[in-house]
């Protein structure tokens, strides 16, 4: 996935411009902008409170921003709901991992699947979700035929938890997937098991945000970095390159333990 | 994470406990085509089979004292059903009187200044008490908890004031003198039909994918909402089913009584169907119309004691609350698909 030459080349999918928000007294974003690629994958860091799941939310239109602007396909989506928003083909996951808890697994996976989107994409037919729930979860690890796809998605672990909403995405056939902080809380062998479908994603064409403290692994995959300190981007460019810069290490310092 | 902590219970004395067996047809009767006898086929049909036959047999044996019972209590068990469906999607009504006194007025103005006849008041009533009400609640949609309870629960209290102070629509004198239904079995076997009906299609809704969607509201509504599902779209709809079959109530009620007036905003049937929902066992509308069976003619036994039956019916309510707080459904259902026996705890568990 690393850099390669042909991103430049991509039409730009997401543009990001001048976006600021703030609560009271807190400037959670000020001003970002940044561009992406079709089939890019983005990294955005930053330090705790840093502004990133904000970012996402104004996005994702969970937020209206106080400034600024968000332009997708062309498409000016500044403050549309998020219903709206996923139905272009925006999908994310939450922070916050919160199934629906009665719910088996599987069975969480049929609310996306009625997606008005899913359905227009099926040419107007919405087919066995159940079966398509199934084989949407192995896609992301969970076992064929296993006991954890049919037990309540509430008493799943952590790791399941986070395959389960990367399922939600690829459930909606998103074109962007933003993942905020997908990695937090894996084991580096569960992290092992996760890349991989990030990689087929890529390979698939989707185009990737992934919201990450896990810089090791990120940096791995991602073919671009935007740094955010205090609700600014302070830096942008090929992930070893960022490091580099003083602003970025003087930010990270302090934080550097939330590393792998 | 590991436990490590060394556990207390190791030294614990022998102690026993009710242990818990899933009747193994439970499993299978799941799946239509695993069962294979008689026997269980009746273990599966034998329990949807109970609330048909009864209200199909109760207004044929019961006298006609007992049956105004039956009636009310099935009115109830409808009131408590469509608040258990609100409070599955996450809408937490203190209102279910503004859905049955729209209802009830709509269908008495079709009655008393538009001479409709029964069968087309009542259908209307249904349709718009839900619409009217549906449009009022739509400003509200978007709070959640306490918020859309404390508006459902002014806004028909408010009615009666406006009806009280405007004399509109008859006024504190309501409308009298409206049509009755042409017998009493027909208005026995409608509310009975309907209360089927009810139980049986909320049940099947809300197993449906659509139905998931709908918990799903009240689970995450952020999650659905991600799915690039509206979710104020979804409570609309919802909004108008469980308003709808309420104002049916109403209609209806206008009709047996051939009355309708403020106390059909009264606070008894808002407060009512929650207990009703509550006692019986939420999330499952079979619980209401058991929990309005109890209550109502419980009500009724409790008449003959005088000036002690509310505290009495009060203490019964506490009662089957502190009791069954899971609800007397959950706690019947569980018995009848499990056994229990006796058994040693192990020290390790
Ligand atoms: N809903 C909110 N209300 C008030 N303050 C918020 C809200 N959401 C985020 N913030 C504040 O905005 C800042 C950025 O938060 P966030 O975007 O969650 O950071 P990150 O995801 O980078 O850790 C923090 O100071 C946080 O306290
Ligand atoms: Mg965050």
């Amino acid at each position: 996935m690393a850099d390669n030459q042909q991103n430049r080349e991509k039409p730009i999918l997401l543009r990001v411009d001048g976006l600021s928000k703030s609560f009271g007294g807190v400037h959670a974003v000020v001003g970002v902008s940044f561009e992406l690629r079709r089939n890019e994958l983005l990294g955005i860091i930053g330090p705790n409170g840093s502004g990133k799941t904000t970012l996402v939310n104004l996005i994702t239109g969970f937020l209206r921003p106080d400034a600024g602007r968000v332009i997708y396909g062309g498409r000016d989506i500044t403050g549309w709901m998020p219903y709206r928003i996923a139905r272009l083909g925006i999908a994310r996951t939450f922070q916050m991992v919160k199934p629906f808890p009665a719910l088996p697994a599987f069975k969480n996976l049929v609310i996306p699947l009625f997606s008005p989107r899913v359905k227009s994409l099926a040419g107007g037919r919405y087919g066995d979700r159940d079966s398509v729930a199934k084989d949407l979860l192995e896609d992301v690890g969970f076992e064929r035929e296993s006991s954890v796809t049919y037990k309540a998605a509430g008493s799943l672990p952590h790791g399941y938890l986070k395959r389960l909403e990367l399922a939600k995405c690829l459930a909606l056939r998103a074109d962007l997937i933003i993942l905020d902080e997908l990695f937090s809380g894996l084991s580096i062998a569960e992290l092992a098991g996760i890349v991989p479908i990030i990689e087929k994603l890529m390979v698939e064409g989707k185009t990737v945000i992934m919201i990450e403290h896990r810089l090791r692994e990120l940096f791995r995959i991602a073919d671009r970095v935007v740094v955010l300190n205090f609700g600014r981007a302070i830096a942008e460019g090929k992930p070893a390159e960022v490091m580099e810069k003083d602003e970025v290490k003087k930010a990270y310092l302090g934080s550097e333990e939330e590393e792998g | 994470m590991q436990q490590t902590m060394p556990t207390a219970a190791g030294a614990a004395p022998a102690r026993r406990r009710k242990e818990r067996i899933d009747r193994g047809i439970k499993a299978r009767s799941d799946d239509v085509f695993a069962l294979t006898s008689y026997r269980e086929m009746l273990y599966v049909a034998i329990p949807p089979a109970i609330p048909v036959v009864l209200l199909l047999v109760l207004p044929l044996i019961l006298p006609i004292y007992w049956q105004k019972v039956l009636l009310s209590a099935a009115v109830f068990a409808v009131l408590a059903m469509s608040w258990d469906f609100l409070a599955s999607v996450g809408m937490v009504s203190l209102g279910q009187a503004l859905f049955f006194g729209v209802g009830a007025y709509v269908a008495g103005i079709l009655d008393h200044y538009l001479g409709l006849p029964v069968w087309l008041s009542i259908p209307l009533g249904t349709l718009f008490g839900g619409l009217i009400c549906t449009v009022l609640l739509l400003p509200v949609l978007r709070l959640r908890g306490i918020y859309f309870a404390m508006v459902t629960l002014v806004l028909p209290l408010m009615f009666e004031r406006i009806i009280e102070a405007t004399g509109l629509l008859g006024g504190t004198e309501g409308l009298t003198g409206l049509t009755s239904f042409p017998n009493p079995w027909i208005e026995l076997y409608l509310i009975g039909t309907v209360v089927l009906l009810t139980l049986f299609g909320f049940r099947r809704l809300m197993t449906s994918d659509y139905g998931l969607v709908l918990k799903g509201i009240r689970d995450n509504d952020r999650s659905v909402m991600s799915a690039g599902l509206n979710i104020y779209w979804y409570k609309a709809q919802a909004l108008f089913i469980g308003g709808a079959i309420c104002a049916f109530c109403g209609a209806y009620m206008t009709h047996v009584q051939m009355f309708v007036g403020m106390p059909a905003f009264a606070l008894d049937y808002s407060i009512l169907p929650i207990a009703t929902a509550v006692v019986g066992g939420m999330g499952t509308f079979a619980g209401s119309v058991l929990g309005a069976f109890l209550l109502v003619p419980l009500s009724e036994f409790l008449r003959g004691v005088g000036g002690w039956r509310t505290v009495l019916y009060a203490l019964s309510l506490v009662g089957f609350i502190v009791l069954l707080p899971e609800g007397i459904f959950h706690y019947v259902r569980r018995k009848y698909h499990q056994f229990e026996r006796w058994v040693g705890v192990e020290a390790s568990s």
